[in-house]
């Protein structure tokens, strides 16, 4: 296969997108406008993303959140009541199922902190990948229509789960409460595993949008998928149920190091797990640049297949 | 000399159809589908992918210069079948300050054009180069959320089509102004009518100040008042010395606001140039294409053989100066002898409304009562419709039933024209009249 495909566009803004920058009157010569120069044709080239014009088109990713917001709890009379909700049931289902009947090891927490303090970071996870992956097939019109980087979609439906996930925070620091459970210092590491959550979910986000854009099978999968790998991540279980010689491998699923490091920040009972933080942050790493190299090279096919 | 803002470089696109699949006629071979289809369905929508398989032509390798290369140099992959051009070797520059139309028939690659120009879909091959901010127009609206209200819906869509959020902010008033709808602006857009959504989106749409306005058809929608409010906010566009890309079938439109025009079709340029020869010799093309389904009609026809258009000066033509002579000639064959036979005419609009009958009164009847081929002549010597495209309705009857009726057929265009000496009659409604005009001035005593 030839790999004379890529067509990519290369924009050379002194001014980007702002608008003070359109001079009221044209000019008679080309002179002011020389400024913005865009070229478009067929090229080859790998790149990862513009930062430049993400940058420019910073308003618009603020109201593509704040619109995902506003949209999705619009005529409904819980509203945010929802992103508890969810956790909230799954904690209870667990807590009966798998702490009391089942007498999984918890160690050493209530059952429902030890879930919901895993339930947080993987309803954030869950939800977010969900509207990730869909997002770019769900907008297919606006595609079509206008220009836009389209990144913006996919990583503004990731951003825009943050609200439920700050929501389903609220929940936890009540249970605390209730539970009389005095989190250890460590919570002041929880932002780094957050930003490790975000961008987990965005990488994977990226991978599957672009492909579902081509293959709607990967709406079809995404359902039970999610659901098997919430089992392949330590959400009803601890970690140490994991053979030793086995958990670097498994904590390549950066949801495993994450769990676990809200664990270790909430609760308390295990120290930070440095290694999966840190196997999860490489397998993430290398998931975000080869999915917004995968998103660039799939970018221009979009409004086409879409 | 300053360089062009746009400038097009052998600007090709190539798109992948849908073959029609294969239908298995027995058990096995359903049976034997079931199993194949998901692999065939998979390396068929791996092929949607245009440009994987496709051996591109480098700049280093640049297309022949010649305006027609040759199509197989340019096909990425010649064998499959399934490709379609639709836009093939395009070039050309556009300075600044220009209005430029872009017409052509449908399928022709004037959208496709359009779509690359504002970078929505990316070339095949070729490269374009655009000095300036673009702001293009492909659909009014576009990012609109039903559930958002109507102020939400305009930073929504302002973002959407480039502009900052402080740039909205200092236009909101404005914008709000224009589009009419102040009352509703914390309403959701899903309670809107259709009208206040087309007008709010277009409100938005018409304060972008881009360098370089790219416009499809987005004139399409919303009612004649709206119309005129859209070919009007060109114009102040157009006359701010913007450089103006204006995709329409509206000829009149394109007649009213473009200088110079580009013609599409088959996704090559086939006319550029002035607006008023690039709309001549797109309507002789499409008249050359009718007038081959017009032989078609009346080959077909059993009595109604021929009909022609002359003009003033006696002429073929298929055009109609305003307000001017109108003169049919029909050629019919009678084959089997009518005892009280009628000839009727129908003008129809594109869209297919009558806007006149004529009629042959009795007194010419008798020449078509026995078996001969007569030609019949109709002239109006005002012709009294309004510029634009119409359509023949040939009816031959007797004793009030229809023989045969031919339709349509003799397609001809009225074009605006000075109108009985009182200056040109663009705005003048559906049709005209010939007025006598007296005036005197009135004294007391």
């Amino acid at each position: 296969m030839p790999n004379a495909t890529p067509s990519t566009l290369q924009s050379e803004p002194s001014e980007p997108i702002s608008g003070d920058a359109v001079p009221p009157v044209m000019p008679e010569s080309s002179e002011l406008t020389a400024g913005h120069i865009t070229i478009i044709e067929a090229r080859k080239g790998l790149q990862l993303f513009d930062w430049k014009e993400l940058v420019a088109y910073r308003d618009l990713f603020r109201f593509l959140i704040w619109r995902q917001i506003k949209v999705r709890y619009a005529q409904s009379s819980i509203g945010f009541g929802w992103a508890i909700i969810q956790p909230l049931f799954s904690m209870i289902l667990f807590t009966v199922i798998f702490g009391r009947l089942a007498q999984i090891d918890s160690d050493g927490a209530p059952f429902a902190l030890f879930s919901l303090a895993a339930l947080l970071p993987w309803t954030y996870f869950s939800n977010a990948i969900n509207d990730g992956v869909a997002s770019l097939v769900g907008e297919a019109n606006m595609l079509r229509k206008v220009y836009f980087p389209r990144l913006l979609l996919p990583l503004s439906a990731v951003a825009a789960k943050l609200v439920d996930f700050a929501i389903a925070a609220g929940l936890m620091a009540i249970l605390m409460l209730i539970y009389l459970w005095m989190p250890p210092i460590t919570i002041l590491l929880l932002p780094l595993v957050m930003i490790l959550m975000v961008a987990s979910a965005a990488a994977i986000s990226i991978w599957l949008t672009a492909l579902a854009v081509q293959y709607r099978d990967v709406k079809h999968a995404m359902t039970f998928v999610v659901q098997l790998a919430m089992y392949a991540s330590p959400v009803v279980y601890p970690t140490s149920l994991i053979p030793e010689q086995f958990r670097l491998l498994y904590a390549l699923n950066p949801m495993v190091g994450v769990i676990e490091g809200f664990r270790s920040g909430l609760l308390g009972t295990q120290p930070m797990p440095w290694d999966l933080l840190a196997v999860g942050t490489l397998s993430t790493t290398v998931m975000l640049l080869t999915g917004l190299a995968f998103f660039r090279n799939k970018e221009k096919i979009f409004a086409d297949v879409a | 000399m300053s360089s062009p803002v746009i400038s097009v470089e052998h600007l090709s696109k190539a798109y992948r159809i849908g073959l029609k699949e294969e239908i298995p006629d027995t058990l096995m071979g359903a049976m034997k589908n079931v199993i194949t289809a998901p692999w065939k369905n998979f390396k068929a929508l791996r092929r949607l992918n245009t440009s994987t398989d496709s051996p591109l032509p480098t700049p280093q390798s640049p297309i022949p210069a010649s305006p027609l290369p040759n199509p197989q140099s340019l096909l990425p992959n010649p064998s499959s079948p399934d490709t379609l051009w639709a836009l093939r070797d395009v070039s050309f520059e556009i300075n600044q300050g220009d209005v430029v139309g872009i017409i052509g028939r449908n399928g022709a690659g004037k959208s496709t054009l359009l779509k690359v120009l504002s970078r929505i879909t990316e070339p095949t091959s070729g490269r374009v180069v655009i000095r300036g901010r673009v702001s293009s127009l492909l659909e009014v609206g576009t990012g609109f959320h039903p559930e958002l209200t109507g102020r939400e819906n305009v930073y929504m869509n302002g973002t959407i089509l480039g502009m900052r959020k402080k740039e909205i902010d200092r236009k909101f008033e404005e914008i709000v102004e224009f589009s009419g709808v102040e009352k509703f602006l914390d309403t959701p857009t899903k309670r809107y009518s259709s009208g206040m959504q087309v007008r709010l989106a277009f409100a938005v749409a018409a304060h972008l100040e881009p360098e370089i306005l790219i416009v499809d058809e987005v004139l399409a929608v919303g009612d004649s008042e709206f119309q005129k409010k859209c070919i009007g906010k060109m114009q102040d566009v157009a006359n701010g010395g913007r450089t103006v890309l204006f995709v329409s079938h509206n000829m009149a439109a394109i007649e009213a606001l473009c200088s110079s025009s580009i013609e599409l079709s088959g996704g090559r340029i086939a006319a550029t140039g002035e607006t008023h020869s690039v709309l001549s010799h797109y309507r002789k093309r499409a008249l050359k294409n009718v007038m081959g389904q017009n032989e078609d009609r009346f080959s077909h026809a059993k009595y109604i053989k021929k009909g022609e258009l002359f003009d003033q000066e006696g002429s073929k033509t298929n055009t109609i100066p305003l307000g001017t002579t109108f003169h049919l000639a029909i050629r019919i064959h009678i084959a089997s002898p009518l005892d009280n036979p009628h000839i009727s005419l129908g003008i129809d609009t594109i869209a297919g409304e009558r806007m006149l009958s004529l009629s042959m009164p009795p007194s010419n009847q008798c020449e078509l009562k026995k078996e001969e081929t007569i030609e019949i002549s109709c002239q109006v010597d005002e012709f009294p419709l309004s510029p634009g495209e119409y359509n023949l309705k040939i009816a031959l009857l007797n004793r009030g039933r229809l023989i045969e009726v031919v339709e349509p057929v003799v397609p001809f265009t009225v074009v605006d024209a000075e109108l009985f000496g009182g200056g040109q009659g663009f705005t003048c409604g559906r049709c005209v009249a010939n007025a006598t005009w007296a005036s005197s001035v009135l004294r007391e005593n």
